[in-house]
């Protein structure tokens, strides 16, 4: 029972082990746990008193019942356990496992925390064993490739900086079919909010800065995108282990609102990238919060719905569901004005999964694991299994979920369970429901 | 016999109190500097109000979701600790060694309140060397270090509660009795039983990066 009999076969974890040796191995995990962590990973190895309370907690260990290796405290017992106890002299073979395992097993999501009496951080330890795989080069492939775009263009799909701006025209010429004045201002000094997106939307979710632009169009909102690089707020680097990367990457993105001398950066319906810019990312960078204040949609549609700016020419018939990304209700809390909204949005009432709020289960997408690629699919929809039993319990047609990968997960979960329903965006029903001028 | 006694509860007995407290205070002065010099990250988030809240909500049984989804766990988890720490510290004839060598007296609790609080510490240390032999997630993870630490804390209450009721030869129970407690204080600061030293600290910085920075309830 455990990592090794069920390992897959993926083209960069299989390159990357076989260029290690255990010397290499051994230099480089006593290198991170020497150079880079401290009191915190001590505490938690020292102090985890092994009673098995985080396996309840854990998506992957709900799905796979009576198999203990894919509990959370499970899963640090099989690699940075070993690695402690063995002061890293490792095997190569037993570097595939480790890695296959951080990458794709475990979302980062933290439900775990409420689970432990001790307070024991397991995706922060989970976050340092792939830091050490980064370091020996043992990544996937997919979500490797995704990494060294961020390092070549600054932005998660290869977009190019001609390919960007010609994107936002597009979307601006597309939307003055249906808001004639429509304008996305590129690069406007000292506007009050700085529009952020992640590079898939340019590249293949484009009706997704459509509907924002409309929405700040309707909102009569003071708004700007930047034309250069710094636009994307992703950050796969972050959960690659390449936190070099990742502090370039948040430096770019914040000095490029500070270049613009915007009030705030708004960002889209993403959680990794807000996980990267409120907590992981700026951190990283140097800032201690974030030096432009960041908002996410969740709270951006908020404010709007609060203030009166957005008008409903409908609402959206309900009842629905709602799913709470990991990264923006337990990384800022934000299920209640999520739930606020919804309300405001939907004509009907939310049934609530049975976890919910910051006590959600994850989607099994987060953490950079769905962007592990084909070769780990099966293992992610395996691991939804009992937030698939959640939402079908549920009884509602739609599910309403502000988060990309999220979005992602999600649709495989839904379409391999056979569940019937449709996953939504705020931005699919505001723009949907919302009033629109006469054209 | 007599000898003997005197031994362990005269100067095993300094032994074993100097390396718990100076153990403890060691382990953490140096866990502190290490924190400060490696988790910066860490460290700058630290706040006073968000640790309390952690803290307390974690001590209400049942108020955290992973207590109220493992009830036997929770009700064996606070009844051990309340009687590990309340049963020693307030019994008649712990507070009599105190007063004779010290002068100190302070209030006590009666011996049958203390028997049976000892009789529920010896049940909870059963049931959890039950769950690491029955539970699977609980198995899976248990090394030996934890064992190790179940017996430390076992033995003083099992050499305890044969010592009071007289059963086997109490003038060796009481002593055995003796060095099991000493050999618990002793190892506090270098065992699994250093959470005793560290829960506050970690326990503090998962509340206050939830409070301060993550804005949700961390239990």
């Amino acid at each position: 029972m455990g990592i090794a009999d069920r390992l897959i076969e993926d083209v960069g974890l299989r390159r990357g082990v076989s260029r290690l040796t255990p010397e290499i191995i051994e230099k480089t995990v006593n290198a991170v746990i020497s150079g880079e962590t401290g009191a915190r990973l001590k505490a938690y190895a020292e102090t985890c008193m092994r009673c098995g309370l985080c396996a309840q907690a854990c998506h992957f260990s709900q799905s796979h019942p009576g198999d203990p290796s894919y509990t959370p405290a499970g899963k640090v017992h099989q690699t940075m356990g070993v690695l402690l106890k063995t002061k890293g002299r490792v095997e190569p073979d037993f570097i595939y496992g480790m890695a296959q395992l951080a990458y794709t097993e475990c979302n980062l999501c933290r439900r775990c925390v409420h689970y432990c009496p001790i307070g024991v951080d397991t995706g922060y330890i989970m976050s340092t064993v792939r830091r050490i795989c980064h370091k020996l080069g043992v990544t996937p492939q997919y979500i490797q490739d995704t990494a060294h775009s961020h390092s070549a263009t600054f932005n998660q799909m290869w977009v190019k900086d001609d390919e960007w701006t010609d994107t936002l025209m597009w979307q601006e010429e597309e939307a003055r079919d249906e808001f004639p004045d429509l304008r996305i201002p590129l690069d406007k000094e000292g506007a009050d909010i700085y529009y952020s997106v992640i590079a898939p939307e340019p590249k293949f979710r484009t009706q997704l800065i459509y509907q924002a632009a409309a929405i700040m169009h309707m909102a009569g909102a003071d708004w700007t995108m930047p034309s250069e690089p710094g636009w994307d707020n992703s950050d796969m680097c972050m959960f690659t282990g390449d936190f070099e990367m990742m502090a370039r990457l948040k430096r770019r993105h914040f000095e490029s609102a500070q270049k613009l001398k915007v009030k705030r950066i708004v960002m889209g319906e993403c959680g990794h990238a807000f996980r990267s810019i409120y907590d992981m990312g700026n951190r990283a960078a140097g800032w201690k919060m974030p030096p432009v204040p960041v908002i996410h949609s969740i709270a951006y549609f908020w404010e709007l719905m609060t203030e009166g700016k957005i008008h409903l020419a409908k609402k959206y018939p309900g009842p629905v569901t709602v799913h709470d990304p990991c990264n923006v209700v337990r990384g800022q809390g934000l299920h209640n004005k999520l739930r606020e909204l919804v309300r405001f949005l939907v004509d009907g009432d939310i049934i609530e999964t049975a976890s919910h709020g910051e006590h959600n289960l994850c989607c099994t997408a987060g953490g950079g694991v769905i962007n592990c690629g084909p070769p780990f699919k099966n293992v992610r929809v395996a691991g939804s299994k009992s937030k698939a039993e959640e939402l079908k319990a549920t009884g509602v047609k739609t599910i309403i979920a502000p988060c990309h990968n999220c979005h992602g997960g999600l649709e495989d979960t839904v379409h391999s369970y056979k569940l019937g329903m449709e996953i939504k965006f705020l931005g699919d029903i505001i723009y949907e429901c919302m009033e629109k001028p006469e054209v | 016999m007599n000898a003997a006694y005197e031994f362990v509860t005269g100067p095993l007995a300094w032994v074993a109190w100097g390396i718990f407290l100076l153990g403890s205070a060691y382990r953490l002065v140096s866990m502190y500097q290490l924190a400060k010099k490696k988790d910066a990250t860490a460290m700058a988030f630290m706040d006073l109000g968000f640790s309390l809240r952690s803290i307390i909500n974690w001590l209400i049984p049942f108020n955290a979701l992973g207590w109220r989804n493992s009830p036997l766990m929770t009700v064996a988890t606070f009844a051990f600790h309340a009687c590990l720490l309340i049963a020693p510290i307030f019994l008649v004839a712990h507070v009599m060694l105190w007063d004779q060598a010290f002068g100190v007296s302070y209030v006590t609790i009666p011996d049958t309140v203390a028997d049976i609080m000892t009789l529920v510490v010896i049940a909870a240390c059963l049931f959890f060397a039950g769950r690491r032999f029955v539970q699977p997630e609980v198995r899976y993870i248990t090394t030996p270090q934890d064992w190790v630490a179940l017996v430390i804390v076992l033995a003083p209450f099992a050499t305890g509660f044969l010592a009071y009721h007289q059963a086997l030869d109490y003038n060796l129970m009481v002593i055995l009795h003796v060095i099991a407690g000493e050999v618990m204080l002793a190892a506090i600061p270098f065992t699994r039983l250093s959470h005793m030293v560290f829960v506050v600290f970690t326990r503090a910085y998962m509340g206050s990066e939830f409070g301060g920075v993550r804005h949700a309830r961390d239990w």
